[in-house]
């Protein structure tokens, strides 16, 4: 099915080119990955498709994927797509920025799929992810001023510790290194 | 006033009080809270002011949809990062005396949600709490149990002294540092001055409230 809308969708689209992401789990949930710079057109087709006519997407979220030896570290956003028409899916949709520092744009596919609007709100949010086209790019659940971009992998959280009964693990860590702040300031 | 004479008093037909007594009656029994909840404990909180638990048996009948007409804050719910200068100002907006009570797990420490990135760990960093809940969330009963206590604690309060309530401490503050949004975290993350006041209040109060016992 997978390999079926990548050949349509590589000769509908002069240009584009998308690639089979296997999924090695009993779910066998393979995924397709666009590159960003067709991924309005494409999914333009997955959506208009008289065959596929995916005209409901009803996730969308983010991935960070640190640098290992065999990539370079990249932000995804992946998303789920359904039709209500045809009742199939979900085909599941991928895109991929550059890196995780400077180049992390891609484009929105909100004009596409409605739902996608507060969703990819959320992943600029959280993963830090820039999506042109967008109508409303705002934060939606940290405020304004906030910096960072909690569900990235590298982010340090504040040291706002408080005393935990029994704490294990991570917390006993950050337990210990919380007691070393406030020993270090007093 | 000596308790046996009073006592002796009562029994010749002559009922004796005190300007204290009155008012402390008075206030914990008419006590407002404010419609305010945050989270699932609100549900909690909603039932438990209505018929089945009923809390206008307490003379808590009104919910008040304006701070400046309550005179208790049930902080029920999850205190997020974002919500947290909200829920201060509108402490700090109410009139004195003010009480506070911290309903649920989330509200007292942040609850299963204590280390997320966005979630205040006890909304006590900000305000003084005068009763918390434990529970998740806790039931209608456990709310009323807390307004009693509550109830207790005010009729224990004295006009005069070191035990008296904070509106009658010229020294005593009645707003609190409203936190800002900071790039990485609230500004100030707490407010250690909430804990001092709150310390003073309960050693004197709660020295009462045990001699007074029942």
């Amino acid at each position: 099915m997978l390999e079926e809308i990548k050949l349509r969708l590589e000769a509908a689209i002069p240009g584009c080119r998308a690639e089979i992401i296997p999924n090695g789990s009993p779910s066998g949930q393979h995924s397709l990955l666009l590159d960003s710079a067709h991924a309005v057109e494409a999914a333009t087709f997955l959506r208009d498709d008289r065959e596929l006519r995916l005209d409901y997407c009803s996730n969308v979220t983010g991935v960070d994927w640190l640098a290992t030896e065999h990539t370079h570290g990249y932000l995804e956003a992946v998303y789920h797509l359904y039709s209500m028409e045809r009742k199939h899916g979900p085909v599941v949709v991928r895109l991929r920025t550059e890196n995780r520092a400077d180049s992390v744009h891609l484009p929105s596919l909100t004009p596409v799929w409605r739902s996608a609007e507060f969703q990819e709100r959320e992943i600029f949010d959280l993963y830090g992810i820039i999506f042109d086209g967008h109508p409303d790019l705002r934060r939606i659940l940290m405020w304004d001023e906030f910096e960072d971009h909690p569900m990235r992998r590298d982010y340090v959280e504040p040291n706002d510790y408080e005393y935990e009964p029994t704490p294990h693990d991570d917390v006993l860590a950050k337990a210990k290194q919380h007691a070393m702040g406030q020993s270090q300031s007093s | 006033m000596d308790q046996k004479l009073r006592i002796e008093l009562s029994k010749q037909g002559i009922v004796t009080t005190t300007l204290e007594e009155l008012y402390n009656w008075g206030r914990k029994n008419s006590v407002w809270p404010m419609t305010f909840g945050l989270a699932c404990c609100a549900i909690e909180m909603i039932a438990t002011s209505m018929a089945r638990y009923d809390l206008a048996r307490f003379g808590a009948e009104v919910f008040r949809p304006s701070p400046r007409q309550a005179d208790l804050i049930i902080v029920s719910g999850t205190v997020t990062k974002k919500m947290a200068p909200q829920v201060v100002r509108l402490y700090n907006q109410m009139a004195e005396p003010k009480y506070v009570i911290a309903m649920g797990a989330c509200a007292i420490s942040g609850g299963p949600f204590k280390q997320g990135y966005n979630v205040l760990k006890g909304i006590d960093r900000y305000i003084p709490v005068d009763v918390h809940i434990p529970g998740c969330p806790p039931r209608p009963e456990a709310l009323i149990d807390a307004f009693m206590t509550l109830q207790k604690k005010i009729d224990a309060q004295t006009l005069t002294g070191e035990g008296r309530p904070r509106h009658l401490d010229p020294e005593a503050p009645s707003e609190f540092v409203v936190p800002r949004f900071g790039a990485h975290d609230l500004e100030p993350p707490n407010n250690p001055e909430v804990f001092r006041i709150l310390n003073n209040i309960d050693s004197c109060a709660a020295g009462e409230v045990d001699a007074g016992g029942d």
